[in-house]
């Protein structure tokens, strides 16, 4: 399977690499990537056609020429369209439960998951089979004959 | 007449999907032999009755019968006639009648395919089918009538979405509904083992092969999805975070989960409190999608509350389906035995830990979709939550989900050593440091994201290969052999790897330009040059088109023409892009139309997508490997060999 990486990597070479020509412009679509398009169903400024989005994708690039910096051009776009532009909610009070949400999903799910293993080991490990159950267990066990049996 | 007769039996249904509900499941409590036999007709009536209203709408719409609301506002006399037919699930109400079907449809393949179960069992699953019909039937037949009248009928219709006009239509949304309401299946199997008390393993085999196929029509049904809008909506993006889509994307990932932990269950006899749990879960994430897309409380809230009657019989179905199902839990799960034991490190406690993972996705994604509505509802302000976020909650859960890919498969059931399991991970470790540091190198642009999604696919896939090689070592035989269910397993994992190719290649390496063209001019994208040529005015059926005539080549050596397109649609205001798309399987040239500019000049948008064909085939191939596991042999033998066991038994009376 090597040779098969190999191959993939072969082809890989034969594409040509690339870059994006103006870091201006990939400077612009970052930022307008994550811009909410607000006449558009759910569309960022980058992908929207919308003239809200094209005149809006101007203005970023007017003030990335005039030299401001990325979190000033948001900042600006917040103050004119408050905080439903960002598609990246900023972290406040309204937003804590939002960002550390899955976070303490994560931690809660692995507890469980913890406790649940340490509990289902002590209840086992007490339980001993009874010579009823053997017995049984041995009669099931000479009933079966399951044809797809798998490994 | 037509449309009444279809109303009609959709009322009918209503009924029959009551009685089958309350006769069956009270049969199967008394042990009345001749009110359980009434599960296995009522199932067949209430699809026939379903197919006939629904064959009945579609005539409408064949016919042109404007005086029907629902025809006259989702097409038009020059509609073409395939639209015309998919049209019957252009909108909500319609949907919802293809849902039905599509309900009464699973309810009667399980009982045609249940021959094999204890009548008792079957009588319950479908009783609990029927009542799951019957409150779909109402929330129809109260909220969404697809066969209401218009006095007097219009003349000409609205027409279809342009959106909609697509082979997409076509097959989107019936795969999507069958993968939804495939998992009414697995639920109803659930309750109907709670009901009787029966949490066994036999109960995991009978509900796996449904569990698969619902996941498996889902699975395609995102995926054409996303194909459909990466190459309807015009600027080439594979995949929004949209809350529509989060809201199919949610049962997915739970519906993931319930497939690895029923494996467990049937194999280990384990997780059988949590297996129901996620069957559960599963079904009422559907219903909570489906409610999301429903009430149109996604686009606002306050949309939600000008029309307030089908959001609020939605949510309350779900209310009733949770709560009840919920209760029934808490009675029965404490009665439930542990199952066979197993140590801490294991093949079950991984799987344990990747249901861990895939719940908690799911839980973040539906936190992120959800928390803007609270917000707004709780005038605490409006927020947006989009990719950014969902990127950075959902990509940390996966990449162990996905390093654990390689590890379930080569541990051992019950107790795994780890330097056994180690040991046979050497070789994937190898391929994969070698692959996520070679592949940014070559091409050209360092980016630790993509290091690390293409380690992780190849640490996925040469798992597989050398798992696949393993065996047929072992066991001396062929590919071809191997047993179906496991073959399953191995090809769906791959088609997670192939997924994680092109998710990380896309991303990592995209380009887009959006740049101002006039006729003549060209302009280079990943080597290849693109020359516009100008744009002529084409006449389709029902649309005008401005075609774009470009010109792709090599090296000065012309290659193909491309015809990208905006439509404008005679009966709607909406312009439409249609793109242009070079594919070879590697990568995508793609081009879209944007506005006419002075001079002939248009703005046009130019994207490079590497691999992106792999986001999809990795999903074919999860799909795929969901059809092999169902075909397994395990499933089949079980029913010829009870077949011929009962006709024996006959034979001897």
């Amino acid at each position: 399977m090597n040779r098969l990486w190999l191959t993939l990597i072969s082809v890989l070479i034969a594409l040509p690499s690339w870059a994006n020509n103006d870091p201006a412009e990939v400077r612009l679509q970052g930022i307008a990537a994550e811009l909410r398009c607000l006449v558009c169903q759910n569309e960022s400024i980058a992908a929207s056609r919308a003239d809200l989005a094209v005149d809006l994708r101007q203005q970023i690039r007017e003030q990335i020429q005039a030299g401001k910096t990325d979190s000033e051009i948001r900042t600006y776009m917040v103050e004119r369209y408050g905080d439903f532009v960002l598609y990246r909610p900023p972290l406040k009070t309204t937003t804590v439960l939002l960002w550390f949400g899955p976070l303490l999903l994560l931690v809660f799910g692995l507890l469980i998951l913890a406790i649940t293993l340490k509990r289902r080991r002590s209840a086992l490990a007490d339980k001993v089979l009874s010579a009823d159950d053997l017995e049984r267990a041995q009669a099931l066990l000479g009933q079966i004959k399951d044809p797809g049996k798998q490994p | 007449m037509i449309p009444e007769i279809g109303h009609f039996a959709l009322i009918l249904t209503l009924f029959v999907a009551l009685a089958q509900g309350g006769i069956t499941l009270a049969g199967a409590a008394r042990g009345n032999a001749t009110w359980i036999g009434f599960a296995r007709p009522a199932a067949r009536a209430q699809f026939s009755l379903v197919a006939i209203s629904f064959v009945l709408l579609m005539w409408s719409f064949i016919v042109k019968d404007f005086s029907v609301s629902y025809v006259a506002v989702n097409s038009n006399s020059q509609l073409p006639w395939f639209y015309r037919m998919a049209a019957v699930w252009g909108g909500h109400e319609g949907s919802l009648l293809l849902w039905l079907l599509m309900q009464t449809g699973w309810a009667y393949a399980v009982s045609l395919f249940s021959r094999q179960l204890p009548d008792v069992m079957v009588a319950r699953v479908l009783g609990v089918l029927g009542l799951v019909t019957a409150g779909f039937l109402l929330f129809v037949l109260l909220t969404s009538n697809p066969f209401e009248r218009l006095v007097p009928a219009p003349m000409e219709g609205m027409d279809l979405n342009p959106l909609l006009q697509d082979v997409g239509l076509i097959f989107h949304p019936p795969l999507l509904y069958m993968g939804y309401v495939g998992f009414s299946v697995v639920f109803a199997f659930a309750i109907a083992a709670l009901l009787a008390g029966q949490l066994d393993s036999a109960w995991a085999r009978w509900s796996r092969p449904w569990a698969t196929a619902a996941w498996l029509f889902l699975t395609l049904g995102i995926a054409l999805g996303s194909w459909w809008a990466y190459y309807e909506l015009g600027w080439g993006g594979w995949w929004f975070w949209d809350p529509v889509e989060n809201s199919s994307f949610v049962p997915w990932l739970v519906g993931t989960a319930l497939i690895h932990s029923l494996a467990v269950t049937e194999k280990r006899a384990s997780f059988k409190n949590w297996t129901v749990l996620l069957a559960i879960s599963t079904f009422a994430l559907s219903l909570l999608g489906a409610f999301l897309v429903r009430s149109g409380v996604l686009t606002s809230v306050h949309a939600f509350a000008t029309d307030p009657r089908r959001g609020v019989f939605l949510l309350m179905l779900f209310a009733v389906v949770v709560g009840s199902s919920l209760l029934l839990f808490a009675i029965r799960a404490p009665k439930v035995g542990l199952g066979g034991r197993f140590e801490l490190f294991s093949r079950e406690s991984l799987l344990l830990v990747n249901n861990v993972l895939l719940a908690v996705a799911a839980g973040a994604v539906l936190l992120g979709t959800l928390y803007p509505l609270f917000i707004d509802a709780l005038g605490m302000g409006k927020i947006s939550v989009g990719p950014p976020y969902f990127n950075l909650v959902f990509v940390p859960l996966m990449v162990p989900a996905l390093l654990l890919i390689a590890v379930g498969p080569v541990a051992n059931w019950k107790r795994a050593k780890l330097r056994d399991v180690l040991k046979q991970l050497n070789l994937p470790l190898f391929v994969a440091v070698v692959a996520g540091v070679g592949v940014p190198f070559l091409y050209g642009r360092w980016s630790a994201l993509v290091a690390l999604g293409i380690a992780l696919a190849a640490w996925i896939a040469t798992a597989v290969v050398m798992g696949i090689f393993k065996r047929m070592r072992a066991t001396r035989s062929g590919l071809l052999a191997q047993p179906r269910s496991w073959m399953g397993m191995h090809i769906a994992h791959l088609g997670m790897a192939v997924f994680v190719v092109g998710v990380t290649l896309v991303m990592g390496y995209e380009t887009e330009q959006d740049i101002r063209m006039a006729p003549g001019q060209t302009v280079t994208a990943a080597g290849y040059e693109l020359t516009f040529r100008g744009v002529r005015s084409e006449l389709g059926a029902n649309y005008a088109a401005q075609v774009g005539d470009i010109v792709l080549s090599r090296d000065g050596r012309q290659l193909r023409l491309m015809h990208p397109e905006k439509r404008n649609y005679f009966f709607s205001e909406m312009p439409m892009t249609e793109v242009a798309i070079d594919a070879n399987g590697l990568r995508h040239l793609y081009v879209a139309l944007g506005e006419p500019l002075a001079d002939g000049a248009w703005s046009v948008r130019v994207h490079y997508k590497p691999f992106i064909d792999w986001i999809w085939i990795g999903c074919i191939l999860m799909a795929l490997g969901g059809l092999l596991a169902i075909s397994d042999r395990r499933y089949r033998l079980k029913r010829r060999e009870k077949r011929t066991a009962v006709i024996a038994q006959e034979a001897k009376a």
